[in-house]
């Protein structure tokens, strides 16, 4: 789980890496780990300490799915739309519910609820789960 | 000097020379997009593609970046060249229909109407980055950049909101093969402060 | 002296002879003929609860005492490659093969097996033709049929464990070529043994190498390619998860080899576990000295470096790999120049698969000749392939290349659930395509899967059956590479949703013969303009199901019809009165309310309302909803 804001310092993971443009994608990684998302001021951070224009960090932020540009979510569910999931009815699956291959291909279809892989898994067994993660 | 051939016709090029330059030596038309002097080559639009045969082998490269070397046997206007720019053109069409020049190129290539949908009536922009390259290597502004991957990429400046690394230079517009630049130019810099004339090609 | 964990730690070797005597110790302090139990802790295991079963067999060993022999501790690997049937564990030395395995089979296994000698019989392998029970791992026909060269040691070794690695004969080639051969014989070394790259292009490795390794002094670079992003791939990610040494020590061989001293691994943000023991095995090397400077005493200094990727597939391709380890967008750039003399950081660079890398380990220990002896003439030594989908064996494996299709699928695999054929075979991920039952004789090799309108891939393999359908296939592949597409060239951008806009209409029942025409000419505009191999390969799926299943495609488009019972506006759910029950599941599930029925009366579907989700079929216990 990520923590809040409070807890972390943002300059302790910017002093992580060398003020260099190599660095700008391992820094964004950390942000998003640490946040859950990329506020525009922990970009200018970012900036600011690598080098690299504001324009090409945001293109760079815009371009990889695994940054977001806006806070996300609580409880993450993954579901594996790659192709041997896929023809076990895995797009139906996500479909119902509202990602990339998983590798997990034995378990077909695969979710990952909240870090936890969850084979077999079938619509109404994963309704279930994302009605319990809402009650809580 | 390197020797090669363009359309079966001996030329001579000097090291360092891409195909698109020795092309354009000997008055050779190449059709281009996202190619301008001002600015390193990108090899993005592919209009510019050229067939090099060896033997039974085929392949096109794009000639704005493919350096000259010595014996390519160079084809700038066969089937397969001409099929790449004229189904380029097509969704071209349907993408950017907005664009008097799109029409224009692809009515040279016998192309006048698309089969494609289209989405957005209004959209002029054809993605070739001039203006992004220009406003970085030109100007060293880096005030737009492309936001986004894949079809939905889009030209802008950071959160799509003006921003002050615009200099109002006018030099994207410039740059920009189709009216897109000088439609949007208000979204990257707020106010601006010279009214921007459409560039006109020659 | 017996060589122990803790006395590795504090070692550093200086030389080759250092290496081998340390190698001696450890394999000295270990009888290969003791009782150990091994628990598969590849990802598929673990996520079948094999930690629970490790947890469980401790317990047990803890509570049987100590009048049992067996090795102490449980050792715990990468995945053994069967994994339809985990977890598993396997008794040493008889390699006796458990699968399906759960805590409460624990206490059993420990007393009947370990303590007495004895089988428990429902835990064993059965033959599915015979009903056979088949006790040991080389006598299951999944494995009988393997050559594992790549995967030799995975599922033996605990890839934590630098130790286990040494045992198994890690470093051995690394030490040969530092100490005993100059940087061209061990290109010579790797041109002879006619090692291709395993990524998916099949370029001549040794080749590949001399093109850098010809730019004298100055900066150079080694990469590995670890971004392994087909969907229903994953040889790569249990390569790094069950024997990260095996590239480790390839990647130094090939710093060495073009005079490198730095490489980097890319590996894809979703493998954690297999960065993890990536970063354990880079740790470890480094404190014995096998990574860092001076590396064995030879005056070579080489280190490594791990950069994840950010969510794109389209990083896979070499350029754009390498734009995205200087922090860029991923956008491949045109060729000329190659990245051998122009590659990261503007430097003379070799990028390489995970499964090559390893290869090269193998090679420059084990010899040229060896390696050249595996496999057929033009496509030498071995392939790791992932067997997903309609297969009853669905694992890793790694076969001699030239091995016919046939006997992939139906003998190692255990051929198709239900049936006694495949309807297709899918090679080569988004990029390659579909071989029919017809080419089930073919020679599964780098040529021959061109020819055949496929390619060889990083080594995915899909096996399809009836109930598959190829237009919904190749709709499938085009709507991943149109969202993996990086924008930047044209054909692709603009040519690939329209691709898959054609294979929509047609999925729809939309479209006529022409469009089938036409669609041969877009798709070759599509191929031969991108800038990339990702927009240049992306006609593949539909030109290839085109060459052999043309007739389903026309049943879509002339007759309204999907003969696989998939595309939703082409098929109607209905309830078998005979089967149903009348419980209502399916109407709890149906989030439209379409099912309506008296309690324990057959219900029925309202097709008006159907919206197709498949959730009524999911929920069925009886096997009564159906599909046209």
């Amino acid at each position: 789980m990520a923590q809040t804001a409070i807890d972390i310092d943002i300059d302790e993971i910017i002093e992580r890496y060398p003020g260099k443009p190599e660095y700008l994608i391992f820094l964004l990684q950390d942000i998003q780990a640490a946040f859950n998302y990329i506020s525009s001021e922990a970009l200018t951070l970012v900036c600011d300490h690598t080098g690299v224009p504001e324009s090409q960090a945001y293109a760079v932020a815009t371009f990889y799915n695994s940054f977001s540009l806006e806070p996300k979510g609580e409880n993450l569910i993954h579901v594996c739309l790659g192709t041997a999931c896929h023809l076990k009815g895995s797009g139906l699956i996500a479909e119902n519910l509202m990602v990339n291959c998983l590798g997990a291909c034995a378990l077909a279809p695969v979710a990952v609820v909240n870090g936890e892989y969850q084979p077999k898994v079938t619509s109404p067994k994963l309704m279930k789960t994302v009605q319990k993660l809402g009650d809580e | 000097m390197l020797s090669l051939t363009i359309d079966g016709k001996k030329v001579e090029a000097e090291a360092g020379w891409t195909l698109l330059d020795t092309a354009r030596q000997y008055g050779i038309e190449i059709p281009t997009l996202c190619y301008h002097e001002a600015v390193e080559p990108f090899g993005a639009c592919r209009l510019c593609v050229v067939e090099l045969r060896q033997g039974d082998n085929s392949r096109l490269v794009a000639s704005c970046v493919y350096p000259a070397e010595e014996g390519l046997e160079v084809y700038t206007d066969s089937e397969k060249v001409n099929n790449v720019r004229r189904w380029i053109l097509e969704m071209l069409l349907s993408e950017c229909p907005a664009s008097s020049e799109i029409k224009e190129m692809a009515a040279q290539y016998g192309v006048d109407t698309t089969r494609f949908e289209i989405t957005d009536p209004e959209q002029e922009c054809i993605l070739c980055g001039l203006c992004v390259r220009a406003c970085a290597q030109v100007v060293g502004a880096n005030a737009i950049s492309t936001v986004g991957r894949g079809a939905q990429k889009e030209i802008g400046s950071p959160y799509l909101t003006p921003g002050d690394d615009c200099v109002a230079c006018g030099t994207c517009v410039t740059v920009c093969p189709t009216g897109a630049m000088s439609a949007r130019f208000e979204r990257v810099r707020g106010v601006p402060e010279v009214v921007m004339v459409r560039s006109v090609k020659g | 002296m017996q060589a122990t964990a803790k006395d590795t730690a504090e070692l550093r070797l200086g030389s080759l002879e250092e290496l081998e005597k340390l190698r001696g110790e450890l394999r000295a302090a270990e009888d290969p003929n003791q009782t150990r139990i091994i628990v598969c802790h590849g990802t598929g295991c673990i996520a079948n609860g094999s930690a629970g079963v490790t947890e469980a067999l401790k317990a047990a060993l803890a509570a049987a005492g100590e009048d049992i022999e067996v090795m102490p501790g449980i050792k715990t690997t990468g995945c053994h490659g069967f994994c339809s049937r985990g977890p598993l564990v396997i008794i040493k030395p008889k390699n006796i093969f458990y699968q399906q395995v759960k805590p409460g089979d624990a206490e059993e296994i420990v007393q009947k097996t370990i303590k007495a000698g004895e089988m428990v019989e429902r835990l064993l392998y059965e033959h599915p033709q015979t009903g056979e029970k088949i006790e040991t791992t080389e006598d299951i026909p999944f494995y009988a049929g393997q050559e594992r060269v790549v995967l030799a040691n995975i599922g033996q070794i605990d890839p934590t464990k630098i130790e286990d690695a040494l045992r198994a004969g890690a470093y051995a080639g690394a030490a040969k070529a530092l100490t005993n051969m100059e940087p061209k014989e061990v290109i010579e070394a790797v041109i002879n043994s006619g090692l291709r790259g395993r990524g998916g292009a099949g370029f001549p490795t040794g080749i590949k190498w001399n093109l850098a390794a010809k730019h004298e002094g100055g900066q150079k670079y080694v990469l590995c390619n670890a971004d392994e992003g087909d969907p229903g791939a994953f040889m790569d990610r249990s390569v790094m998860e069950g024997d990260p040494h095996a590239v480790v020590e390839g990647m130094i061989i090939g710093g060495y080899a073009i005079g490198a001293d730095t490489g980097y691994v890319y590996v894809r943000a979703e493998y954690p576990l297999a960065i993890k023991h990536l970063e354990k095995a880079l740790e470890d090397a480094k404190a014995l000295g096998l990574l860092g400077e001076n590396i064995l005493g030879s005056g070579f200094n080489f280190d490594i470096r791990i950069n994840r990727g950010a969510g794109a597939f389209v990083c896979g391709e070499e350029t754009a790999l390498m734009r995205s380890v200087e922090g860029k967008v991923g956008e491949p750039v045109p060729r000329p120049p190659y990245p051998s003399d122009k590659g990261l950081f503007g430097k003379p660079s070799v990028l390489n698969n995970v499964e090559t890398w390893a290869n090269v380990s193998r090679i420059l220990d084990k010899g040229a000749d060896w390696f050249a002896g595996l496999g057929t003439e033009k496509s030498k030594g071995t392939k790791v392939f992932a067997l997903v989908g309609k297969v009853n064996n669905v694992g890793l494996v790694e076969v001699p290349m030239g091995i016919k299709l046939r006997d992939i699928v139906m003998e190692i695999g255990g051929g198709v659930p239900g049936s006694d054929h495949f309807k297709a075979v899918q090679t080569g991920g988004p990029s390659g395509g579909c071989l029919p039952w017809e080419d089930a004789e073919l020679p599964v090799d780098f040529d021959s899967l061109i020819a055949a309108g496929s390619m060889m891939g990083s080594g995915g393999m899909i096996v399809m059956d009836e109930r598959d359908c190829m237009v919904d296939v190749a709709k499938y592949f085009l709507g991943f590479l149109e969202e993996e597409s990086c924008g930047k060239c044209f054909p692709c951008r603009l040519g690939v949703p329209r691709l898959r806009e054609t294979l929509k209409r047609f999925s729809k029942g939309e479209g006529t013969v022409q469009d089938i025409d036409d669609l041969y000419s877009m798709a070759e505009a599509i191929k031969a303009g991108s800038l990339c191999a990702l927009g240049g390969t992306a006609p593949n799926a539909v030109l290839s199901t085109l060459r052999y299943f043309r007739d389903e495609y026309e049943a879509h488009i002339l007759e309204h019809r999907c003969p696989a019972g998939v595309c939703k506006d082409l098929i109607t759910y209905s309830i078998d009165p005979e089967a149903c029950t009348g419980c209502r599941a399916c109407a709890r599930a149906c989030p439209q309310d379409a099912i309506t029925g008296e309690k324990k009366k057959p219900h029925s579907i309202d097709e008006s309302l159907c919206i197709r989700c498949g959730m009524c079929m999911e929920s069925c216990k009886f096997g009564a909803v159906q599909v046209q």
